[in-house]
C-alpha cells in the first residue's frame, strides 16, 4: 500500500475547502437564541452592580457596607478595596452588590459609604516633558545599527516628523463577566465570556481555595474579546464569591463605563523621527524616540519593532521611554502593537515621499527590499493599485483639488505570524455515521465553528451540517486560548490529522469487506468510492466500525505542512477631507490580504472587513479621553466613546490574495492583519488630499484642523 | 386583579383620581408605608406617577400574554431579558446609545432599555425571537446568515430587529437609506458590510 500522508487535498479536489460557506452558528446568532454568558439566566440568578472609584489615584478611607447589607433586594456585597487600600486609576472597582434585580443592586451600590484621600494622578500619556518634570517616565532602552550620523550627511533627502497615536479601549460589546453557580461548597459552573476556555479553570480554583478540576468553564459565544478576555479577572472571583456568601448562581458582567475604563486598553505611542534616503529614494536611516503609555506599568508599543515592516533600513537609532499613568492597565488589543508600529513608520515614509516629490506608491515599492516578504508585498500593492485605481487618481500631495473638500490617497503595508496554537481535539465517528468533535476551544466569531466543520466535512466527504461540533467547555480536550490569530490553524490542523487517521481505520474496514484495495479509497458526497466508483455509503462503511464509536485524537500544531505562519497584507484609501470642518471621510479602502490556505472564504473576507472598519474606528474617531484635572476617563460611554457607524465606512474591497503558492503554505492566521495598517493608509491619504501630516492617530475634525492651521508637515 | 386594568398611563388622560386607586392597591397589596408622601408628590404632579413596589405588569410579547412581578422603574429590557429569558436583546450601555436592545413595539422600533415594562402594557412586543422559529425563518435573519452580517453576534439581533423594521418601512431602500436608516445601531467587529449587502439585497438594491 502507498504510504499514507498527513496533507490537505489538492487545491482543485476541494469540494468544501475554499469556498464561501455560511457559519453553522449563524441562524443562533441571528435570531438572538445564542446564550452568551451576560445571557445566562439559571433559576433564582442574583445580579451584581458596581462600585467603582472615580478620579485619578486615592486611598481608601472608610467603607461601610452595613446599609448596604440591609437595602432590600441584596443578598451579599463583597469589598474589592478596603480601607488603606491604594486605587490607582479611574474605574478601579472598590465593592459588588449581588441583589435580587439588578435595580435593587443599584440601591444597595448608593447605600455604601466610602471616603478617599486624593493622592497625586498622571494621566497625559503624550506629553514627555510634563511627564518627565513629575517623574513619571522610564527608560525603556535604546540601540543602534550602522552609522546614522554619517549616513545622515550622505542622505539625498531628510525629513523630520512628529507622529502618534492615542490610547484605545477594546469596548468589548459584551463587557466582561460571569455567571457563577455553585454546586455544594466547592463544585463551581462558570459561564464566562472568555478567549480562554481551557486555560480559565485555575485561575478561579487558586484564589477559592478549591481543585481547578471542580471548575467547570463554559463559553458558547462571546460578545467580543479583541484580546482582552483572557483571564477570569478579580471580578470573575468576585462573582464565585457573592454566589457562596449569597447561596445562589449570581451573574457579575461590567457596567459600559467600567469595561471602557479597566476592561482592556491599547498602548499609545508617539514618536519623534528623523528619516533620510538617497537620491533614488532608497531609505537610508531611521532615527527615533518614542514614548506612551500602557497605564501604570508605564510601557509603550515595543522597541525592537521599529521601523515596522522595514527592518532592512541600514542605519538605525532608536530609543523608547515610557510613561506611568493613572489610567486602567492595557490588554492585547488586536495584533499589538502592530497597528501602533505601523501608525509611526509608514506615516514616516510617506512624508518622506511627499518631501521628495515622489508618488508614495514607488517609495513603498522601492524599499520593500527592506521587509521580510518583498515578492508578496509587490504583488500585493500591484493588486491594490488596480482595484482602487492608484494611477489615475494620484496627484502630488497637497494637490488634492477643490475648494473646502479635498480628496487624497494613501497606503500602508503590514505583517503578522498567525502560526497555529497548541490544540487537542477528540474526533467521534458513530457506528450509524454521525461525526462530532470536541475540544475546549471557543468561537469569537471568527468563525472557528464553521472552519472545524468544514475540516471534518472535507476529509469524511459528508456536507458541513453533517458534522456537530462541540467547543465551549473545559471538559474537552485542551485548546488553544484565541488570541494571535493561532486558533484556524490551531484547530484545522488536528481535525484534519484525526480525520484522516479515522478515515483510513475506516477505508481499511471497507477494503476487508468489498474486497477492494484500500489506497484506492476515497470519501465523497456521503459515499466510499473506489477509483470513482461507489462502493458503499458513509453509513455503511461506518456501520463496520460494529458497536463502539470510533474515536481518533487530533494534535497540532506538526510539522508536516497543514499549517505555517507569517502573513504580508497591503491597504490603500481614498478619502475626502472638509478643510473647513475637519471631517474626513472614507470614499473607498483596499484590503489585499494573503493568509496562506483559506478555508472558509466569506467568513475570511468578514475578518478583513471588520478590519478595515475597527481601522477607521481608531483612525477617525475613537480614543479614551482623559480629565487632567480629575483624573478621569470622560468618555466612557457609547456616545462620546466614538465608534463608526453604518454610513461611516465608505466602499471596502477586500481582496483574499491566493495564488497556489499560498494555498501550498497550508493555513495561517488572518485574525490580526487586516486591522493594521488601515490607520496609517488613511492618515496617508489625508495628508496626500491636504499637503499637511496630521500627526496623531485619530484624525479627529479637532485635529485636523489644528494641523492645517499649522501648516506643512 | 391587576392594578391598572382601567388606567391610562401613557397620556395626559392620568389625573390624580387614577392614581389614588392604583396607589391604594398597590398600597394595601404591600402595606407601603411611604403612600402618604408619594400621594402629596402626586398632588403637585401631572404626569405618570407610580407606587415604587413591584406590581404585576402583563406584557404581550411576541404573541403570549406574560404577567411579570415587576417595580416601575423597571426597564422593558430588563423584564425581556431577567424575567421572560428573551435574551435576543442585549444590554450594551445603559445609555442605549448603541441598539442592541431594539426590539419593535406595535410595529415600531424602540430601544428596550429606554422604556419601562409599565409603560407597555397592551401593546405587542415583538422580539428579535419572533423572526425565526423552527423552521421558519424571516429573510433578515437568513439575509444576516447568508452574507455573513455577524463576528462575535452580539449586536447582530439588534440590527436584524433594526432591520426589519426598516425594510418594512421602505421596501425599497437604496444605499444611501440604509447607512441613514441603520445608523442607530453599533458593531464592534465590524460587521457593517454584511448588514449593507444583506439589506440592499431585500430591498433590491432600491430599484
Amino acid at each position: 500500500m502507498a504510504e499514507r500522508k498527513v496533507a490537505w487535498k489538492k487545491r482543485a479536489d476541494n469540494t468544501l475547502i475554499g469556498g464561501d460557506h455560511q457559519r453553522i452558528d449563524g441562524f443562533e446568532k441571528a435570531s438572538g437564541h445564542a446564550k452568551y454568558a451576560a445571557d445566562i439566566n439559571t433559576a433564582g440568578t442574583l445580579f451584581a452592580r458596581l462600585l467603582t472609584f472615580k478620579g485619578g489615584a486615592a486611598v481608601v478611607k472608610s467603607i461601610d457596607i452595613a446599609d448596604a447589607e440591609k437595602t432590600p433586594g441584596v443578598r451579599a456585597v463583597e469589598v474589592f478595596n478596603g480601607a488603606g487600600k491604594e486605587v490607582r486609576w479611574d474605574g478601579t472597582i472598590v465593592a459588588a452588590v449581588a441583589a435580587d434585580t439588578p435595580e435593587q443592586a443599584e440601591d444597595g451600590v448608593r447605600a455604601i459609604k466610602v471616603t478617599y484621600e486624593a493622592k497625586p494622578h498622571w494621566v497625559d500619556e503624550e506629553d514627555l516633558p510634563g511627564a518627565t518634570t513629575s517623574k513619571r517616565t522610564k527608560p525603556l532602552g535604546d540601540n543602534q545599527k550602522g552609522d546614522v550620523a554619517a549616513a545622515l550627511k550622505a542622505a539625498k533627502h531628510v525629513h523630520k516628523g512628529y507622529y502618534g497615536i492615542a490610547t484605545i479601549s477594546h469596548m468589548c460589546l459584551e463587557t466582561h463577566g460571569s455567571h457563577c453557580e455553585w454546586d455544594g461548597d466547592d463544585k463551581l459552573k462558570v459561564h464566562l465570556s472568555t478567549q480562554n476556555v481551557s486555560g480559565t479553570g485555575g485561575q478561579f480554583a487558586g484564589p477559592l481555595g478549591i481543585d481547578a478540576s471542580n471548575v467547570s468553564i463554559t463559553c458558547n459565544y462571546i460578545g467580543g474579546g479583541f484580546g482582552s478576555k483572557f483571564a477570569a479577572d478579580e471580578w470573575g472571583v468576585k462573582c464565585a464569591q457573592l454566589s457562596k456568601k449569597a447561596g445562589k448562581p449570581v451573574r457579575l458582567m461590567l457596567d459600559r463605563a467600567t469595561e471602557l475604563k479597566i476592561g482592556g486598553t491599547r498602548p499609545s505611542g508617539f514618536a519623534e523621527v528623523t528619516i533620510a534616503a538617497d537620491a533614488e529614494g532608497n531609505i537610508t536611516v531611521w532615527d527615533s524616540h518614542h514614548w506612551g503609555t500602557s497605564g501604570i506599568a508605564g510601557s509603550t508599543i515595543s522597541l525592537g519593532q521599529l521601523p515596522y515592516c522595514f527592518d532592512g533600513i541600514p542605519n538605525r537609532n532608536r530609543k523608547a521611554t515610557g510613561i506611568s499613568t493613572n489610567t486602567g492597565p492595557n490588554r492585547a488589543w488586536r495584533a499589538p502593537p502592530h497597528p501602533q508600529l505601523c501608525a509611526v513608520t509608514d506615516t514616516v515614509i510617506d512624508d518622506l515621499a511627499a518631501k521628495m516629490g515622489a508618488n508614495s506608491y514607488d517609495i513603498f515599492m522601492k524599499n520593500l527590499d527592506k521587509t521580510p516578504k518583498p515578492d508578496v508585498y509587490a504583488e500585493e500593492m500591484k493588486i491594490g493599485a488596480k482595484l482602487i485605481d492608484w494611477k489615475a487618481k494620484w496627484h502630488a500631495h497637497g494637490k488634492g483639488g477643490g475648494k473646502s473638500v479635498k480628496r487624497g490617497l494613501g497606503m500602508a503595508l503590514h505583517r503578522w505570524g498567525g502560526r497555529a496554537g497548541a490544540t487537542t481535539c477528540t474526533v467521534k465517528v458513530h457506528p450509524d455515521g454521525a461525526v462530532e468533535t470536541f475540544l475546549g476551544s471557543q468561537d469569537l466569531g471568527t468563525g472557528t465553528r464553521t472552519v472545524i466543520a468544514i475540516t471534518l466535512a472535507e476529509t469524511f466527504g459528508l456536507g458541513i451540517n453533517d458534522v456537530k461540533v462541540n467547543l465551549g467547555n473545559n471538559s474537552y480536550p485542551k485548546a488553544n486560548p484565541s488570541g494571535g490569530s493561532i486558533t484556524v490553524g490551531g484547530v484545522s490542523g488536528p481535525h484534519r490529522r484525526a480525520g484522516l487517521e479515522a478515515l483510513w481505520k475506516i477505508y481499511d474496514l471497507v477494503a476487508a469487506k468489498y474486497k477492494v484495495k484500500a489506497d484506492s479509497l476515497s470519501a465523497k458526497g456521503g459515499k466510499i468510492l473506489s477509483a470513482g466508483k461507489s462502493v458503499c455509503t458513509w453509513k455503511q462503511a461506518c456501520g463496520l466500525l460494529g458497536p463502539m464509536p470510533l474515536e481518533v485524537q487530533g494534535q497540532g500544531p506538526k510539522d508536516d505542512g497543514l499549517t505555517s505562519a507569517g502573513v504580508a497584507g497591503v491597504q490603500m484609501a481614498d478619502v475626502s477631507v472638509d478643510i473647513e470642518t475637519g471631517i474626513v471621510r472614507i470614499n473607498e479602502l483596499v484590503a489585499v490580504q494573503d493568509c496562506g490556505l483559506i478555508i472558509d472564504e466569506l467568513t475570511a473576507r468578514s475578518q478583513v472587513y471588520g478590519g478595515l472598519i475597527m481601522g477607521i474606528a481608531y483612525a477617525l474617531s475613537e480614543e479614551r479621553v482623559m480629565d487632567k484635572r480629575t483624573g478621569r476617563f470622560i468618555n466612557a460611554d457609547l456616545e462620546n466613546y466614538k465608534l463608526p457607524r453604518i454610513g461611516d465606512i465608505g466602499k471596502l474591497m477586500v481582496h483574499m490574495y491566493q495564488p497556489d503558492s499560498e494555498y501550498e503554505r497550508g493555513v495561517v492566521g488572518l485574525g490580526e492583519p487586516p486591522v493594521i495598517s488601515t490607520g496609517a493608509a488613511i492618515s496617508n491619504a489625508v495628508a496626500n488630499a491636504t499637503g499637511v501630516r496630521v500627526p496623531v492617530q485619530p484624525l479627529t475634525p479637532q485635529r485636523v484642523l489644528e494641523a492645517l492651521k499649522g501648516g506643512q508637515a | 386583579m391587576r392594578d391598572r386594568d382601567d388606567q391610562n398611563r401613557s397620556g395626559p388622560d392620568f389625573n390624580r383620581r387614577d392614581f389614588l386607586k392604583g396607589s391604594a392597591a398597590a398600597a394595601t397589596a404591600t402595606a407601603m408605608a411611604t403612600q402618604g408622601s408619594e400621594e402629596a408628590v402626586a398632588a403637585n404632579l401631572k404626569t405618570n406617577v407610580f407606587a415604587a413596589a413591584a406590581q404585576n405588569v402583563t406584557l404581550n410579547v411576541n404573541g403570549k400574554d406574560h404577567t411579570v412581578k415587576v417595580e416601575p422603574r423597571v426597564t422593558l429590557l430588563h423584564v425581556l431579558r431577567n424575567n421572560l429569558n428573551l435574551t435576543g436583546c442585549k444590554e450594551v450601555d445603559e445609555r442605549s446609545a448603541d441598539g442592541a436592545d431594539t426590539v419593535l413595539i406595535d410595529g415600531k422600533t424602540v430601544l428596550a432599555g429606554s422604556r419601562l415594562a409599565i409603560e407597555c402594557e397592551d401593546k405587542k412586543i415583538h422580539t428579535v425571537e419572533s423572526l425565526r422559529r423552527g423552521e421558519k425563518v424571516d429573510a433578515v435573519v437568513a439575509g444576516f446568515v447568508k452574507h455573513d452580517a455577524m463576528q462575535c453576534g452580539f449586536c447582530t439581533p439588534g440590527f436584524v430587529v433594526a432591520t426589519r423594521a426598516f425594510l418594512d418601512k421602505n421596501p425599497k431602500a437604496s444605499l444611501a437609506d440604509i447607512q441613514k436608516g441603520l445608523g442607530g445601531n453599533i458593531c464592534r467587529c465590524g460587521t457593517y458590510q454584511g448588514i449593507t449587502m444583506c439589506a440592499l439585497e431585500i430591498s433590491k438594491g432600491g430599484k
